[in-house]
């Protein structure tokens, strides 16, 4: 075993330790004037990098229409069973489509597994932190909530397309 | 004088002193919260008031509307005595340190303090020496062992610190011939300040007023991560805002300790020389004693964010092998330059 060096041989400058209780003061009191790092948050609020794993989402194309096919993927591969996905047929081209899509937010834990299983960049993680409700109903997000508009993504599908 | 004015000028003289160490307690805790922030590179309190000024008074109202837990265990009527105990020697200290030189008002001699006695500097220690008592009776009649162990702490801190702080008073004693906080400031004049004169004993009684005051890095009655705050764990509600309030009276009291007996007091060193009116002088002079007191509440604040607290031994260590000897060599110092001078 390597013999553990300590540093014993103090100088009598560091041994009288005023010197170096001034060095102390100096570095606190310069800490003092540098600018500060706090966030005033309700004002000015924190506008997190596309990594982020915000809220999930359902992706809105512009004619309206949510991407997701009900494949069932994202409920399936959810850790921990925060997802509910009733799937129904349509006359469009996809033919399937959600009927009913819940996201319990009080199970969630911001895992992102459904967002890298899904097939069809249909649903992501958003940038929406500030989640807080007064009851359990609440905390159940449905399709009211979670369709989102494809512009306001792009920047995490593009995240995703790089490094997916 | 007839004793009617005497009476009411006194009492004038209380209320002023009074007000003034509640707002600056008040502010103190403030500005400790606000520096400490800075030290930390953050903003401190800024939302009740412009800039949070309005904060302690927040403070206040919250802690008035708290419960007051007084635990099974504990002793009740000591329980309820300590914080009172604290509150009164931290604020009848306040009573013999001069604020100014005697003004003309009204064709009254009014000496700026409160009770000009002549034995104020034994007063002040009388006093100090009892807020051990405070501390002592909050640790042992909470019933709690933190409490316990935080006052047994505060009891060998302040023995151990009394000492060199008493040597080094003596030190100026010395110097002034009188125990009178006036004529201790008036034989610092020009720049004969103590601190320049004895350093030494401006350090060992500078070191020993933390100790006394339990700031960081002497705080070992309060060591929050050992003792979960020591005497206090147990109080609450406004009992406790008075430890709290005592602790930043104390330092206030320090303060303004050092300034009477070390940097001169009021005193501006050739001010007379300036040719300024007379009542210009006494308000810069009034003026200087707290702008004295309020860099060395900074400085107590300043340090508290710096430096590391002492382990329980090397405070021990640092009291009996450090700082008594060197109140010694201050002692002899003094007596010397007065053998030399005189």
């Amino acid at each position: 075993m390597a013999e553990k060096k300590r540093l014993k041989d103090l100088s009598i400058w560091q041994k009288i330790y005023i010197p170096e209780i001034f060095k102390g003061l100096a570095l606190t009191f310069k800490n003092m004037l540098k600018p500060k790092f706090t966030m005033e948050y309700p004002e000015e609020k924190f506008i997190p990098p596309a990594s982020y794993r915000g809220r999930p989402v359902l992706v809105q194309e512009e004619n309206g229409e949510e991407r997701c096919v009900a494949c069932g993927l994202c409920s399936r591969v959810c850790p921990a069973l925060a997802i509910e996905v009733q799937a129904a047929e349509t006359e469009r081209e996809k033919e399937r489509y959600p009927e009913r899509f819940e996201i319990n937010m009080i199970r969630c834990i911001f895992c992102g597994f459904c967002e890298e299983v899904c097939p069809e960049e249909a649903i992501v993680m958003s940038k929406d932190y500030e989640l807080a409700f007064t009851n359990r109903q609440e905390a159940i997000y449905g399709k009211d909530k979670l369709l989102v508009p494809v512009s306001q993504l792009q920047d995490r599908i593009e995240f995703l397309r790089n490094y997916k | 004088m007839s004793l009617i004015e005497i009476l009411i000028i006194t009492l004038i003289k209380i209320l002023i002193i009074l007000t003034l160490t509640l707002l600056t307690v008040s502010y103190l805790v403030y500005f400790e919260r606000k520096i400490s922030a800075w030290a930390q590179n953050r903003l401190g309190p800024n939302r009740v008031g412009w800039e949070g000024i309005l904060q302690p008074f927040a403070d206040v109202f919250k802690l008035l509307l708290k419960e007051d837990i007084v635990p099974n265990k504990a002793n009740k009527v000591i329980h309820s005595l300590a914080p009172m105990v604290a509150l009164f020697v931290a604020f009848t200290t306040y009573a013999v340190i001069p604020i100014g030189p005697n003004v003309q008002i009204f064709g009254y001699d009014i000496s700026l303090v409160v009770a000009d006695i002549n034995i104020g500097i034994l007063y002040v220690l009388a006093l100090t020496s009892l807020g051990v008592y405070a501390i002592t009776f909050a640790g042992w009649s909470s019933g709690s062992k933190y409490s316990l162990l935080g006052g047994i702490r505060s009891s060998a801190q302040m023995i151990s610190y009394e000492i060199s702080m008493g040597f080094s008073i003596a030190g100026v004693l010395l110097l002034s011939e009188s125990l009178r906080p006036i004529a201790i400031v008036e034989s610092q004049a020009g720049w004969m300040w103590n601190a320049v004169v004895q350093p030494i004993g401006f350090i060992t009684f500078f070191v020993s007023a933390f100790a006394e005051t339990n700031r960081l890095p002497f705080d070992l009655p309060e060591a929050e991560p050992e003792l979960v705050g020591g005497f206090h764990t147990e109080y609450s509600s406004m009992k406790f805002a008075g430890f709290f309030l005592a602790e930043y009276a104390n330092m206030i009291i320090a303060s303004a300790l050092i300034t009477t007996l070390y940097l001169g007091g009021w005193q501006i060193p050739y001010i007379e020389k300036l040719g300024l009116a007379d009542w210009l002088v006494t308000v810069f002079q009034v003026g200087s004693f707290f702008i004295k007191v309020g860099m060395l509440l900074f400085f107590f604040i300043w340090i508290r964010w710096s430096i590391p607290r002492f382990r329980y031994d090397q405070l021990m260590n640092i009291g009996w092998k450090v700082m008594f000897p060197l109140s010694l060599i201050n002692l002899v110092w003094v007596a010397v330059l007065i053998m030399i001078f005189n």
